[in-house]
């Protein structure tokens, strides 16, 4: 019985939660046209999503390229295969470890501040001020947020790649690898449908990161628990589906066998 | 307001409301903790609708049928001042004063801005504090800013919801003056919820006190210190007895 009540429960935050994402999206999406919001917010959203993360995102693709070099090199090297190497690290992180890293970077970076933040503000009443002056906090605080996240998510994997094709470039070149040679199985493997399928996914993702982070922060309960308990949310939302929707998503635009 | 009931999850809070604010007058609604003062300035500031009941407010009804857009035009025509004072604490103070200006009036000179942020701070008797921070203020300063914001607009209603709770008692009275003058200069009808008696017998024209959900006594506020009303005792005495064990001597 205790646990058929713990599921039902489970089944209905659930749903709740994924009701408020509609419900968010759905308004905000609205809203971009309709709605009254700040270009000044939208600026720096830009910044805090998209400046603010080139950092990290630049640590972490280098680190990635090189690690998928060192995976690849030994193998390759073996098969006499060495002229591929470029390629398939390019393919790689363009396609797949680009944009989910990105994503998963910026969802614990910037979705756990966004959710917190607006968790503060419903705490504050900040959310309740902002509708006695006739506005629509889903429109007001989010929309800048979701355009942030839909614009700058693409550019920081475009970045991405470039650091990280860089990075596994470093480790094979100094590796005794062609540098000719890798530049050029570049070129052979990588299509610009990859490049734009990947930016496709980073979009996608940078609107499921701030769809959970204001979700998640406008569903935030009473107090510094609710707060706490928002940020966590966002997080796990965020990740859950940036790795659901990569599978669909990659699915889609690379799967199948083309010949 | 009248018969508004109100409640959540299936169970009500505020049962069969009547109230009548008047322009020029401060009206306070007493009552303990958990009472619903609350949920009912919420009602009348159009965050909520009523279940049952109607709030009629600027020539306009509000029922359990009136559409967000309604709503929306109703809350421009007020000032609310919340509990913490609310303020967007990512603005500078003279940004949370025009937020009004350029989102309900749609007034977008900046020098006009400037200078109805200024005339409302000196109203409030603050100086120049335009580019400081909420987390920069005092108690007492960000409750005057809130309320420069909740008047820069010239609302025809002014809503406070314990406006003193949490500052000292000197403050307290600077900010219950601060409130009648302005009643008095700008003519507006005013609502206070609160449960500071010493407050609402100062400033209330009117005195409301509402108990688990019901309002069970009102009156002007000469009335309140004469009242055998037993939930009029039981709340002053409350009062008195929180006064006695901080150990004021009496």
């Amino acid at each position: 019985m205790g646990l058929l009540s713990w599921v039902g429960r489970q089944a209905l935050v659930f749903s709740e939660t994924l009701g408020e994402f509609a419900l968010f999206t759905y308004r905000a999406f609205l809203g971009v046209f309709s709605g009254v919001w700040s270009r000044k917010d939208l600026l720096e959203q830009l910044e805090r999503v998209g400046a603010n993360s080139v950092f990290v995102v630049s640590i972490t693709s280098a680190f990635t390229g090189m690690v998928m070099a060192v995976q690849t090199l030994d193998q390759f090297v073996r098969f006499g295969a060495t002229s591929y190497i470029g390629g398939v690290i390019a393919l790689s992180m363009v396609r797949e470890m680009s944009p989910v890293l990105t994503g998963l970077v910026v969802s614990g970076r910037v979705g756990a501040s966004m959710a917190a933040e607006i968790g503060s503000m419903k705490v504050t009443e900040q959310l309740d001020a902002l509708r006695t002056f006739g506005l629509d906090p889903n429109v007001f605080v989010g929309v800048p947020r979701l355009l942030a996240g839909l614009v700058m998510l693409p550019v920081l994997t475009l970045f991405s790649f470039v650091i990280g094709i860089g990075g596994g470039f470093l480790y094979v070149s100094a590796h005794g690898i062609n540098p000719h040679l890798f530049w050029r199985s570049v070129e052979a493997l990588l299509n610009p449908s990859d490049i734009y399928g990947g930016l496709l996914k980073a979009a996608v993702f940078g609107l499921l990161i701030t769809i959970s982070a204001c979700g998640q922060g406008f569903l935030t309960g009473q107090g510094a628990r609710g707060v706490g308990t928002a940020t966590t949310g966002a997080v796990v939302w965020g990740n859950m589906l940036i790795l659901v929707f990569n599978y669909i998503l990659s699915s889609v635009l690379f799967g199948g066998i083309k010949g | 307001m009248q018969g508004v009931s109100v409640g959540f999850a299936g169970k009500k809070i505020i049962f069969n409301i009547d109230m009548t604010l008047m322009s020029g007058e401060v009206t306070c609604l007493m009552g303990p903790s958990g009472s619903g003062k609350t949920t009912t300035l919420r009602l009348v500031a159009g965050l909520l609708k009523p279940h049952e009941g109607e709030i009629r407010l600027l020539g306009k009804t509000i029922n359990s049928e009136t559409d967000e857009d309604e709503l929306i035009d109703i809350r421009r025509e007020l000032g609310v001042v919340f509990q913490g004072g609310a303020l967007f604490d990512s603005m500078s103070v003279g940004q949370n004063i025009a937020f009004p200006l350029r989102y309900c009036r749609n007034i977008t000179e900046e020098e006009t801005i400037s200078s109805m942020v200024l005339d409302m701070l000196e109203h409030v008797e603050l100086g120049d504090v335009r580019e400081k921070f909420p987390s920069e203020l005092s108690g007492g300063m960000r409750k005057r800013v809130a309320i420069a914001r909740a008047l820069v607009h010239s609302p025809e209603l002014l809503l406070l919801d314990e406006p003193t709770t949490g500052l000292d008692p000197i403050t307290a009275r600077h900010i219950d003056q601060l409130i009648l003058d302005l009643c008095r200069k700008f003519g507006f009808g005013v609502l206070v919820v609160t449960h500071d008696l010493t407050s609402a017998l100062g400033i209330g024209h009117h005195l409301l006190l509402m108990e688990e959900g019901v309002i069970s006594w009102r009156g002007p506020s000469r009335d309140w210190s004469t009242s055998d009303h037993p939930g009029v005792r039981r709340f002053a005495e409350g009062m008195i007895s929180v006064q006695r064990s901080g150990g004021s001597g009496e």
